[in-house]
């Protein structure tokens, strides 16, 4: 048996079970659509400058809690089940089983994002996003960041319960310094300052140019850049630091 | 293709300082039943552990269906059916999806409705892995070690934390692994669970095997005969290495005195008195 029909069987297992957990498909799903809809009523009112900070804020809030949040999650949850552990004694290869595993959160990651593009359209009356293929560069790697960093945080948590705790710390702060819902330069200096070495604003930055600007990778190399580095350090780190138990 | 599933060689783990195993030797032939029996902390765990490929080991040679486990190759996992200690499982998978989802991991697989029935959850087909019983969920755990129909199976501990009932019912589960000509490597800390399912016992302790053999044998190993009878409403005892030569004396005793020896027994030394006797703590000197 290949290892690719093995790894998609795997992700065919972990999408039927995705949707069985009500709190993952919550936190997964419906909250950042919710944020949009709530957080253009009230504030942006059909202002179409707020919008177009908001449509790619909220986006790049998608791709940070469909990977780092629930890659955090689900492997502490597996590790601290012995699941992992089991995987691990079957003959499915690593690559395969974790493969399915983290397509899975890359499919959310990336019907998050159609979606939350398609109510800008649809809902907020905003155009297309004018570079359809940066989108989706940005997209791959917001996951391929956020994807081998929750990996790796999941090394650092040290028990199921208290998982919530750990990735709120990073993820809460994460979400409010990036401008997920104003502009990152809106904020005081230091934080400013912080939010430029971290990756969400880079993400942010990456789909606003994508969808509002018309820039793509190339156009932005200081966002490229960063997610590049981070994506390297945070696929090193999730390889060291994995643990099957 | 050897006779020989498993032949372990001077195997010996250290984590830190601390020496878990500390020279272990044991082979176990093709079609047998072999129990590893003995206190908590004795280095079961670890030894069957480093069997299944999930620890490396500090010393020593170990062979696994001709393998090395440490390589982790699938050649070797698609003929190995684990059963951890305390695994837990995804809550909301349904046991016939699980077994199914498992049986499509390995090339011949055992069909997953006959592999439910084997392991008696029958009629458990369409619940969560969740509203199983304790009990259950360890038989779902034995009908996924199984669903690939593996040539080895290691159950670590099946049956810990089971009230008597339930244990028995996991035996019936686990004698069709005999029947089904399967080698079987199983960890216990129960007697009478090394008793009733294993061909051969080897007893760990501290890490090291202090004795194995056939469950009868490992008793009769040792030529202490115990023989008691009822006296004046007191039980009277006796130990001998010749119990011919005793009961002899006894019976033409009592007959010579026109009494009967109520209540005799002559006992070998059970898996029992000899588990207990080597697993004892050193006596404080």
């Amino acid at each position: 048996m290949s290892g690719a029909l093995l790894a998609w069987r795997q992700f065919r297992f972990e999408r039927r079970l995705f949707w069985r957990n009500p709190s993952a498909a919550f936190f997964n799903f419906m909250l950042p659509l919710a944020f949009l809809l709530l957080v253009a009523s009230v504030f942006a009112r059909g202002d179409r400058e707020q919008l177009d900070v908001l449509v790619p804020g909220i986006a790049g809030m998608a791709v940070m809690s469909t990977t780092f949040t629930a890659l955090a999650f689900n492997i502490t949850f597996l590790r601290e089940q012995g699941i992992l552990k089991r995987m691990r004694g079957t003959p499915v290869p690593a690559g395969s089983y974790l493969g399915g595993l983290l397509a899975s959160s890359v499919m959310n990651a990336a019907v998050q994002v159609l979606l939350v593009v398609a109510i800008g359209h649809w809902v907020y009356g905003l155009p297309w996003p004018r570079e359809p293929l940066a989108l989706a560069a940005f997209t791959a790697l917001g996951v391929l960041v956020f994807g081998a960093l929750g990996v790796a945080f999941s090394h650092a948590i040290p028990n199921f319960d208290s998982a919530p705790a750990y990735v709120n710390a990073v993820f809460l702060p994460a979400i409010f310094i990036s401008g997920v819902f104003y502009s990152a330069s809106a904020l005081p200096g230091p934080l400013e300052a912080l939010a430029a070495v971290l990756p969400l604003k880079h993400v942010i930055d990456g789909l606003a140019g994508a969808i509002v600007t018309g820039q793509g990778p190339l156009e932005l190399p200081t966002a490229t850049l960063t997610l590049l580095a981070w994506a390297a350090a945070g696929l090193a780190l999730a390889a060291w630091s994995f643990r099957w138990e | 293709m050897t006779d020989t599933a498993i032949a372990v060689r001077d195997l010996r783990k250290s984590y830190g300082s601390v020496e878990a195993v500390r020279g272990v030797s044991f082979e176990v032939a093709r079609g047998e039943v072999f129990g590893l029996l003995g206190p908590n902390g004795a280095g079961k765990t670890t030894t069957v552990e480093i069997l299944e490929g999930h620890r490396r080991r500090s010393g020593g040679v170990v062979r696994v269906l001709g393998h090395d486990p440490e390589r982790a190759e699938p050649e070797l996992r698609r003929r190995l059916g684990i059963v951890l200690q305390g695994g837990g499982f995804y809550p909301r998978v349904r046991v016939r999806e699980a077994v199914a989802h498992f049986a499509a991991m390995y090339p011949s697989p055992r069909d997953p409705s006959e592999t439910i029935s084997l392991v008696g959850l029958e009629g458990k087909e369409e619940a969560f892995a969740r509203e199983l019983s304790g009990g259950q969920r360890r038989r779902l755990d034995l009908a996924l070690a199984l669903v690939g129909d593996p040539e080895l199976v290691f159950l670590d501990e099946p049956t810990t934390g089971f009230d008597p009932a339930a244990r028995r019912t996991a035996w019936t589960a686990m004698r069709s692994l005999r029947e089904l000509g399967k080698t079987v490597l199983l960890t216990t800390h129960y007697l009478e669970e090394a008793q009733a399912l294993a061909d051969r016992v080897a007893i760990v302790k501290d890490g090291v095997l202090v004795a194995q053999g056939a469950p009868g044998e490992l008793g009769a190993g040792r030529d202490r005969y115990r023989v008691s009878y009822r006296s004046n409403g007191s039980r009277a005892e006796h130990e001998t290495d010749d119990p011919t030569t005793l009961l002899h004396r006894l019976t033409a005793e009592a007959l010579a005195r026109g009494e009967r020896l109520e209540g005799l027994e002559v006992n070998r030394p059970t898996l029992e008195d000899v588990y207990l006797e080597l697993t004892a703590e050193e006596p404080v000197r």
